[in-house]
């Protein structure tokens, strides 16, 4: 069957079978940002923007995004652009093996679009359904901090 | 060296492979595919403790796209079923570890026999995952099950069933008595250190399996190249182990297969082992059709690799000023249903706790058992963390009972730079030694050339605010019980590779423009290894991190490296490529030498230019390059390796300040401070990034990861739904504070940082539990249920 949606703002269709998980569609397309890491909705590294609203794209059928509008990783900046976001987390060691970065990014993006002044407690309550075994979170929440700065204009 | 005058070392840089990680680029196993790539699926025992009477594939081989099934019955010397295709039946370890591995050889392909639940009974290969799931559940297998083992004393005891009583596997210590391995080395005399105490004091102490938990999944993609080469990609730290264990087990030789490690999602040890590659390789050989084999993350959890689960009685003789005169500690540890790292890291459980305290009457026994368990492989801190949670409790035991304060009493025991470890030679990481007491006269011991502990206590305690804490949650708890309020600590160590062991090297390839193309054989798997040897290496050049392209860890391309495990890569690995990037060094100052007319001795190479300090001469980096490729004809390019005779222990201090609600049970780190010596800090936030995920690890260890076995052996957790890891707002805010010292023998004075860190939580949290409570806790995790029970209210 045929799936039409808007990804990452581009308007897409894709051949699909009925039981395709929307996070199998995505990575078969070449959106390796999207990662799976349980399948059970646990651990977040499935994580894409649904309109906007971060969601766990292996708990969904790719059918349910019909005429929905989704945002991966490699959507959140132009080619050979970084988001201030991305930029954040490189200049403040959030990324180590990177496998739950995506996830972390569109969380934080999403936070921040509706909230532009988090505090480090709202930031953390953002990102707990994104695991990571690497970092501890620090410095993920010291960059989505520093981010937020940024993107209010302050230095 | 000052690290003032560095450039780029201790420096804040980005990852070399930080852009193509916050963009999603396709660079981690599973992102890869091969044309024609058949789906591998695992079919895992549903017994703890079985035999296969029969086994029928005809209906699963009858399921249109499957391509082929490989039972036991395609492994040699099963009674001559001869089932196409045979391979040889040969016994093997999965341990990451040079050779001669020091694990027993107990695993086969696939073998009549399963020891755990979990345990490889069959493989499929098929065009879909889901028609190889599928064909799995039609394959009809009869087993004979037999009696579970399920505790080391259970192993152990009369009558119990033989785990590994087949004839062909190799150095157990003692098969017939489900023995493993074991050591018992004593230095001088505990008994007459114990006769002369003021105080002697026992505890017993234990820990659980806990289990890696890594977010990216293990998995493997095989294929034979056009050369009819076995190629592999794999989720692993150790890509020339695998390469040489895959050529042992499927009868190639090791020139005929190529081992490829991409961008790993995290490995902490799971990934020291082979895992899914020996059957995803069989497979490849089986079709000739390339295969990827993704564990899903229940078999993960249940059937890759865990922590070793193990009992501690630590027993201390101490005078009444806080000296120690006989230190013993005696560990039962449960190995699981194989025995790969079981004679090694039950040995650093000693070694790398004892040895951080003054004390010149020491005994570490160990013995190892197999169980029909989950099988315990290497995981970071590699025992070293077990005996932390045991000794670090038992050191603070001590201090209650001789009325000194913990802080004070680790200050006045513990080692100091320019002491020497005695212990270390005898016991370390092998067993060379037959068992016995070790007379130190007649060995060297390893100098301690760099400690900064007691300044890691110190700090740390000012850090946390140990004094004031201590005082006013006495009082708090007095007059709010409701929720107490407690603050401890511990120290810890490990060490900086396997001496003597393990082995590095690296070649630095100059290009025209003074650009760098630096080849590793060492595994970065998420732990920004790659960036901090290319700081090394564009330090000793005068150029940046960006103009140093490296390439790691292929075992076509890069030269040898032992892989990522014991805390090797920033000291070893570093140590390789800081002298090849040295040699590179030397021979471009002698051709700018000739070129300026100035002797090399006198020029200094910094910010891309080679400067006389005799004169106002210079020349560029990249006019001497052109020359030496262009004129003189000659490639700059030197290759080195590293082995280090010795492996310096970082040191650290760890405080936890704890809250507990007695209504719940319910434990919250509220404030973390980790005190930290790992010699010289290379990339400092990437640095504190590994102790914020090692404590983060710590704390799960300490307060709920665990993994519980039924009666039968079968495991309970599923997925990370019941197997619960740290999350982002469950964790305290973390300090951490780097006393930097500087260790001779390491590149830039470096010593390693990645395992330390997480020895220390358990203990700082079990202490600070003591003091909140007013009762000690002996068993981890310290679940609610525990605690209250502690508090009498269950």
């Amino acid at each position: 069957m045929k799936l039409k949606l808007t990804l990452n703002g581009e308007p897409k269709t894709f051949e699909i079978e009925p039981g395709d998980r929307l996070s199998d569609l995505l990575r078969r397309e070449g959106f390796h940002g999207v990662k799976v890491g349980c399948s059970t909705g646990d651990c977040g590294t499935c994580t894409i923007l649904l309109n906007g609203l971060p969601v766990l794209s292996c708990l969904m059928l790719a059918a349910q995004a019909a005429g929905e509008s989704i945002t991966t990783v490699e959507g959140l900046a132009p080619q050979d652009e970084l988001h201030p976001l991305q930029i954040a987390f490189l200049d403040e060691g959030a990324v180590q093996c990177g496998f739950c970065t995506p996830g972390m990014l569109l969380s934080s993006f999403a936070l921040l679009e509706e909230n532009d002044s988090p505090s480090d407690s709202e930031i953390r309550e953002s990102l707990s359904g994104n695991l990571c075994r690497c970092t501890g979170y620090e410095n993920p929440v010291r960059a989505v901090r520093n981010a937020a700065r940024k993107m209010r204009g302050e230095s | 060296m000052s690290r003032k005058y560095f450039h780029v070392v201790g420096k804040d840089i980005w990852k070399v492979d930080g852009r193509e990680l916050v963009t999603g680029a396709s660079v981690f196993t599973d992102d890869f595919s091969k044309p024609g790539m058949l789906f591998g699926k695992i079919l895992g025992s549903p017994h703890a403790h079985a035999l296969i009477r029969s086994i029928d594939t005809s209906r699963a081989e009858a399921l249109p796209g499957v391509k082929m099934v490989l039972t036991h019955e395609n492994v040699g010397g099963d009674g001559g079923r001869g089932r196409s295709p045979q391979f040889d039946r040969v016994a093997y370890t999965r341990a990451g570890q040079d050779y001669p591995e020091p694990s027993p050889l107990d695993y086969f392909l696939f073998d009549r026999k399963l020891r755990f639940h979990g345990d490889r009974v069959a493989a499929v290969a098929a065009e879909t995952e889901e028609i190889a799931t599928e064909a799995l559940s039609l394959i009809d297998v009869k087993y004979d099950v037999q009696k579970p083992v399920l505790t080391p004393r259970d192993a152990f005891a009369e009558g119990a069933p033989v785990i590994h009583d087949e004839e062909d596997s190799k150095n157990i210590e003692d098969g017939g008595k489900n023995l493993c391995a074991s050591v018992d080395v004593y230095l001088r005399d505990v008994e007459k250190g114990f006769e002369e105490a003021d105080h002697v004091l026992e505890g017993t102490y234990t820990m659980q399996r806990v289990q890696h938990a890594q977010l990216e999944l293990h998995a493997a993609i095989t294929w034979l190249d056009q050369d009819r080469r076995l190629n592999v990609i794999c989720t692993t730290q150790v890509p020339f182990h695998i390469r040489r264990q895959l050529a042992q087990v499927l009868g190639l030789s090791v020139g005929r297969i190529r081992v490829i490690k991409p961008r790993i999602g995290g490995g902490f040890g799971g990934k020291q082992e082979m895992i899914v590659e020996d059957v995803c390789s069989a497979l490849t050989l089986a079709t000739g059709r390339p295969v990827r084999i993704e564990m899903d993350r229940r078999e993960d959890l249940v059937a890759a690799r865990c922590r070793h689960a193990m009992e501690i009685t630590c027993k201390t003789g101490s005078m009444k000023d806080g000296a120690f005169t006989a230190m013993e500690m005696i560990a039962l540890v449960d190995a699981g249903a194989y025995g790969s790292h079981s004679p090694t890291v039950p040995t650093n459980t000693g070694n790398k706790n004892l040895t951080r305290y003054r004390c010149a009457n020491m005994r570490y026994k160990f013995e190892a058992a197999y169980t029909t368990l989950f099988p315990t492989g290497a995981m970071r801190g590699y025992g070293a963390c077990q005996g932390s949670f045991a000794l670090e409790c038992h050191v603070d035991e001590v201090a209650e009972k001789l009325g000194i304060d913990p802080v004070e009493l680790r200050l006045g025991t513990t080692v100091r730079e320019g002491d020497v470890d005695e212990l270390s030679p005898h016991i370390y990481e092998v067993k060379t030694e037959p068992a016995g007491p070790v007379d130190p006269g007649e060995e060297t011991g390893w100098p301690i050339d760099s400690c900064g502990l007691e300044e890691c206590i110190v700090k740390g305690a000012e850090a946390i605010g140990w004094k004031e804490k201590r005082k006013a949650y006495d009082e708090q708890n007095a007059s709010n019980p409701e929720i107490l309020k407690g603050v401890g600590m511990c120290c810890l160590s490990q060490g900086s590779g396997v001496a003597g062991i393990d082995t590095a090297n690296a070649t630095v390839k100059m290009n025209e423009d003074g650009s760098v193309s630096l080849f590793i054989g060492a595994a970065d798997v998420g732990t920004g290894g790659d960036t901090v040897i290319a700081q090394m290496v564009a330090e000793t050049l005068g150029i940046e991190v960006p103009d140093v392209t490296v390439y790691a860890a292929d075992t076509d391309i890069t030269p040898f490296d032992s892989g990522a495990y014991a805390s090797s890569t920033t000291y070893v690995s570093g140590g390789a490529a800081l002298r090849a990037a040295e040699e590179v060094h030397d021979d471009l100052l002698a051709i700018a030498s000739e070129l300026l007319g100035e002797p090399a001795g006198s020029l200094e190479l910094k910010e891309r230019m080679i400067r006389s300090s005799r004169s106002d001469k210079e020349i560029s980096l990249r006019d001497v390059a052109m020359h030496s490729l262009y004129k003189k004809k000659e490639q700059i390019s030197h290759t080195a390796g590293f082995v280090s005779p010795v492996s310096p222990p970082p040191f650290g201090a760890q405080f936890a300040d704890i809250e507990v609600d007695t209504g719940t049970g319910h434990v919250r780190v509220v404030e973390f401070v980790s005190a930290i010596d790992s010699g010289t800090i290379i990339s400092p936030k990437l640095a504190e990034g590994q102790v914020h995920g090692a404590v983060s690890m710590g704390i799960g260890y300490a307060l709920f990861e665990e993994m519980p076995v039924d009666n039968e052996g079968m495991q309970q957790v599923g997925g990370f739904y019941d197997y619960k890891i740290a999350k982002a707002d469950g964790m305290p805010n973390m300090k951490t504070i780097f006393v930097e010292t500087y260790e001779p023998s390491g590149p830039f004075g470096v010593k390693a940082v990645a395992e330390l860190p997480t020895n220390g939580p358990a203990p700082a949290i079990g202490n600070a539990l003591k003091h909140a409570l007013g009762v000690r806790l002996y068993h981890m995790p310290f679940t609610p249920e525990k605690i209250l029970r502690a508090l009498g209210r269950m």
